[in-house]
C-alpha cells in the first residue's frame, strides 16, 4: 500500500499533535530518568561485585545480634541476615503450582531478609539460554534436563555451588543424583524436586474384591496378568501414548523400565550415552520384554480395543478404564494421579492407587527406580544466592515444600516421610530415598533430542501403531543419533 | 482481528462519506460483496468458537467442542470471574495488573515510535541533504533483518551496555524495567513506520512547503503546522499497527523485561494460564477475550482515520 495525500479533503486537526507533543514530553522525561537509574544500579552492582567482604562480615555480625527477631525463626539461625538483597529463581513451574514454591520460602524469607523472587515461564528451556547468553541470566534455574544443565556450563555461566551445598549431596541424596547434577566429574547442582516414573496403577478395591494381591516380583506380575486374563477372559492392561507432538513418549519409559529392570544401571547409562546401541542384543531383548508385556494381545488394551488402539488412545484417557473395572493395570508416572477425575478416593483403600514396578532380578538391579527431577543452578556469585542456594538443599526446605502443597516429591533421604500427606506421594518418597534403590534419569530426556524427543518417538509410535518390528524399529533409531 | 477489521473496512467504505466511486462500484457488485461476506464470517467463526468457549464450563470445554454448545448450552461467566478477580495465580486481582504493566509498555512503545518515525520522514522526505536517499533505503532495508536475531546482541547491550577500549559510552539499564522494552520495541517499529511515514509525507503538495518556507518558516515549524496535522491519517493508521504489534507481542518483554510479576504483560500472563500441566484451558479463552478488549476499543476509536490512510493512495488524482 502506499500513502498520499487527497489534498481535498484534508482538514487539520489538533488531536494528533497533542499526544505528539506528549510523547517527546514522555521521552525527555523517560531518557533523563534512565540515566540516573541506570547510574543507580550500575553503582549498586559495582559494590556487591567488588567488594564481598563487606557483605559477609555484616551479615556474620548480623547473624548473631538479630537471631531473636522473630519466633519462628530457630531453624534459620545458621543462615546470616541479608536484609535487601533479591534472589531470583527461574523454572519452568507455572501458576499456580509456583504459588506453593512461595510459600516454602515465606519464612526463609522472613528470617533472613533475603527476597525469593520466582519466575515461571513454559518457554523456560529457550528463554534460559537466551537469558544466559545475553548476560541477564537469573540467579539460580531450576533446571529440569541434565542436558540442559550440561549446556549451561559448556557456555561458562554456571557457578560452584557451596560447600554446604556439596555436604547436603552426600549426606542427604542417593549417589546416583549427584552424578545427574554433575557435569564431567565436577558437581555443579543440587536436586529440587523429584518425580517417580516406576509405578502402576491399579484398583485396590478390585483387586480386593477378586483375591489378587500387589505383585513384589517381575515374574509375579506376569503370572498374574495371565491369571487375570484366563480368569476374566478380558484384557489386563491399559496404555496410551497419544499425547499430540510427543504422541510415543509414555512408550519410551516402558521400554527404558525393562532395560534398568533386566540389565541394570550400568547397561543403563551406557545406552543412554549410545555406547550400548537400540541394534545391541541387550536393548534388543528388553524390546523383546516389552513386546511380551504392552503388546501381549491377550492382554492389551483394556477398555480400548487392540494392541494398536495403545496408539490413538491418549495418555490421560489410559488409565480412566480403571475406574470402570474395565482395566486392571497401567504403567504410569506418579504425576497420573492428577488425571483422575475430581473426588476419585486415591490410596491403598481407595478406588486407584499405584504399586512399585517391581524388579526383575535382584542380582541386577535391587530396587531399580526411573524417574525424573530439577536442578538448582547457580548463576550469580554472590553470598546471597549461595545462601538461598544452601537453603533449596536441605530437609527443612523440602520438608516446607511438602506441607505446602502434595503432588511434590523429594529424593531427599533427611525428609521424615510422615509429612506425606498423599499417599502415592508417599509411595514414591519411599522408593526415590531408598538406599539400595538404582535410580536413572528418563532415558529420553537424556539423549540428544533428535533422538529423545525426535526418531524415538516416532519409531515407537509405528511400533505399536503399525506393528512396525523390533529391528526396524532399532536400526532407524540408531540411524537418527546424530554424529560427532 | 483480521475479520472486524475487514468488515469495519467494508462497512465505512460503502458508507456515503464521500468514498472514491471506483471502489464504491466494485464494492457494490453483488457477487464481489457477497464473497466479502463470506470471508468475513469465515473469519469470524474462529473468534466466534472463542467467545462460546469462554462462556461454557470447565468440564464441557474439554470433553467436547464448542458446536455443542448449541445442543446443550450449558452458560457460566465463572471463566471469566476467576481470569478477572481470583488471586490464586500468584498475584492479586486477577488480570488486572498485567492489563496494567501491558499499558505501561505498549503506550510509549507506540508513541516513541512514532514521534521519532515522523521526524524521520519529514527530514528525509523534506530536508534536502546529502545521502537522505541512502539513508532511506538503509533503514528500509533493515526491515528484512528478523528480530529473534537481534535478542541475545540486544539483550548483552542492555545487561553491560557498551564500552570500547575502557570507557562506557552507553550504560547498562536496570534488569526487570521497561527502559528496554519500549527502545526495543521502537527498533523494530522504526523502519516500518518510517517507511510509510515517508511515502506519505514525500507526497504532501510542494507547493505548500515552498509557501510555508516564504513566509519563513523554520523545519520545525513546517513540521508540525503543516505535515503532522496532515499526516493523521497516515499516523493513525501506523498508531494502530504498532499498538496491536506491541499489545500483542509476549517474545519482546519476556526477553527483555524478564518475566516477574511486576514487568510481566498481559501476554505473558494468558501464556501462564494454562498451568504448567495443561489443567485450566477454559481460562485461557476467558483470557484471550479480556486481551482483545482494549485493541478494539483502539481500532474503533481510530478507523475513521485508519480507513481513510488506506484509501489515501488510491484517491489521488
Amino acid at each position: 500500500m502506499s500513502f498520499s495525500l487527497p489534498t481535498g479533503r484534508r482538514r487539520r486537526r489538533l488531536m494528533v499533535i497533542a499526544p505528539t507533543i506528549a510523547a517527546i514530553t514522555l521521552l525527555a522525561g523517560c531518557s533523563s530518568s534512565k540515566k540516573s537509574t541506570a547510574g543507580a544500579s550500575s553503582t549498586a552492582a559495582g559494590t556487591s561485585s567488588s567488594a564481598p567482604a563487606p557483605a559477609g562480615s555484616t551479615s556474620a555480625s548480623a547473624g548473631g545480634s538479630t537471631a531473636p527477631a522473630a519466633a519462628g525463626c530457630d531453624a534459620y539461625k545458621d543462615y546470616p541476615k541479608l536484609t535487601g538483597k533479591t534472589v531470583t529463581l527461574f523454572g519452568s513451574i507455572l501458576p499456580p503450582e509456583s504459588d506453593s514454591l512461595n510459600k516454602s520460602w515465606a519464612d526463609f524469607q522472613n528470617c533472613t531478609g533475603i527476597k525469593l523472587a520466582y519466575e515461571g515461564s513454559n518457554d523456560f528451556e529457550a528463554q534460559l539460554g537466551v537469558r544466559v547468553q545475553g548476560g541477564n541470566a537469573p540467579d539460580i534455574a531450576m533446571i529440569p534436563q541434565p542436558g540442559l544443565l550440561q549446556k549451561m556450563v559448556q557456555l561458562g555461566a554456571v557457578k560452584a555451588p557451596p560447600a554446604a551445598v556439596v555436604a547436603n549431596e552426600d549426606k542427604y541424596w542417593n549417589k546416583d543424583w549427584k552424578t545427574y547434577g554433575s557435569v564431567n566429574g565436577t558437581f555443579y547442582a543440587a536436586p529440587l524436586s523429584a518425580n517417580m516414573k516406576s509405578l502402576v496403577w491399579y484398583s485396590p478395591g478390585a483387586f480386593k474384591k477378586a483375591g489378587y494381591t500387589v505383585p513384589t516380583t517381575w515374574a509375579d506380575m506376569m503370572t498374574l496378568s495371565a491369571k487375570i486374563a484366563t480368569d476374566t477372559k478380558g484384557k489386563v492392561w491399559c496404555g496410551g501414548i497419544g499425547s499430540g507432538t510427543a504422541t510415543g513418549w509414555p512408550s519410551t519409559d516402558w521400554l527404558e523400565e525393562v532395560v534398568l529392570r533386566q540389565f541394570g544401571g550400568q547397561v543403563y547409562t551406557d545406552w543412554v550415552s549410545h555406547k550400548v546401541k537400540f541394534s545391541d542384543p541387550q536393548i534388543q531383548a528388553a524390546m523383546k520384554t516389552v513386546a511380551g508385556w504392552y503388546q501381549n494381545p491377550a492382554w492389551v488394551n483394556a477398555g480400548f480395543g487392540d494392541v494398536k488402539s495403545i496408539a490413538t488412545t491418549t495418555f490421560q484417557d489410559a488409565g480412566k478404564p480403571i475406574l470402570t473395572g474395565k482395566c486392571w493395570m497401567l504403567q504410569q508416572a506418579s504425576f497420573y494421579g492428577a488425571q483422575f477425575p475430581k473426588g476419585t478416593k486415591v490410596g491403598p483403600d481407595g478406588d486407584v492407587f499405584a504399586f512399585f514396578l517391581p524388579a526383575m532380578d535382584p542380582t541386577v538391579s535391587e530396587v531399580p527406580v526411573e524417574g525424573g527431577g530439577e536442578f538448582a543452578t547457580a548463576f550469580r556469585d554472590a553470598p546471597e544466592v549461595q545462601e538461598v542456594q544452601t537453603y533449596l538443599s536441605t530437609p527443612l526446605w523440602a520438608t516446607n515444600r511438602i506441607k505446602a502443597a502434595s503432588g511434590w516429591v523429594s529424593a531427599n533421604q533427611g525428609v521424615d516421610p510422615s509429612v506425606y500427606t498423599d499417599p502415592v506421594d508417599a509411595l514414591s518418597a519411599k522408593y526415590l530415598t531408598d538406599p539400595k534403590a538404582t535410580f536413572r534419569f528418563d532415558a529420553s530426556d537424556l539423549m540428544p533430542a533428535a533422538v529423545g524427543s525426535g526418531q524415538e518417538w516416532k519409531s515407537f509410535t509405528a511400533w505399536f501403531a503399525e506393528g512396525q518390528s523390533i529391528a526396524q524399529v532399532a536400526k532407524d533409531i540408531d540411524g537418527a543419533w546424530p554424529t560427532g | 482481528m483480521s475479520a472486524e477489521a475487514l468488515s469495519a473496512d467494508t462497512a465505512t467504505a460503502v458508507a456515503p462519506e464521500r468514498p472514491v466511486k471506483a471502489v464504491r462500484k466494485s464494492l457494490s457488485n453483488p457477487l464481489i460483496t457477497a464473497a466479502v461476506v463470506a470471508l468475513a464470517v469465515l473469519w469470524t467463526i474462529p473468534t466466534f468458537g472463542l467467545l462460546i468457549s469462554s462462556l461454557r464450563p470447565a468440564r464441557d470445554v474439554v470433553n467436547t467442542g464448542w458446536w455443542t454448545f448449541f445442543a446443550h448450552p450449558h452458560f457460566t461467566l465463572a471463566n471469566y470471574h476467576d481470569v478477572l478477580f481470583k488471586s490464586g495465580f500468584g498475584g492479586t486481582g486477577g488480570l488486572f495488573p498485567f492489563v496494567v504493566n501491558s499499558l505501561a509498555i505498549t503506550i510509549p512503545g507506540t508513541l516513541i515510535p512514532i514521534t521519532i518515525a515522523a521526524m524521520a520522514a519529514y527530514s528525509l522526505a523534506w530536508v534536502r541533504f546529502r545521502g537522505s536517499d541512502a539513508i532511506f533505503f538503509t533503514v528500509f532495508a533493515l526491515q528484512v533483518v528478523p528480530l529473534q536475531m537481534a535478542l541475545i546482541p540486544l539483550l548483552r547491550l542492555y545487561t553491560h551496555g557498551a564500552h570500547i577500549g575502557g570507557v562506557q559510552f552507553l550504560p547498562s539499564l536496570p534488569k526487570g524495567s521497561y527502559y528496554p522494552v519500549w527502545i526495543s520495541h521502537t527498533m523494530f517499529g522504526l523502519p516500518l513506520a518510517i517507511f510509510l511515514l515517508h511515502n506519505f509525507i514525500s507526497r504532501l503538495p510542494a507547493d505548500l512547503m515552498e509557501a510555508a518556507k516564504i513566509d519563513g518558516a523554520s523545519h520545525f515549524r513546517i513540521f508540525r503546522t503543516i505535515v503532522l496535522p496532515l499526516s493523521t491519517p497516515a499516523l493513525a493508521s501506523l498508531a494502530i499497527f504498532q499498538f496491536l504489534w506491541v499489545w500483542n507481542d509476549l517474545l519482546v518483554a519476556i526477553t527483555f523485561a524478564g518475566g516477574q510479576n511486576k514487568v510481566l504483560p498481559l501476554t505473558g500472563r494468558l501464556a501462564q494460564l494454562n498451568g504448567q500441566f495443561g489443567a485450566h484451558p477454559e481460562l485461557l479463552t476467558a483470557g484471550a477475550f479480556v486481551s482483545m478488549l482494549l485493541p478494539l476499543v483502539v481500532f474503533f476509536s481510530l478507523q475513521r482515520y485508519f480507513v481513510r490512510g488506506l484509501l489515501a493512495g488510491s484517491v489521488k488524482g
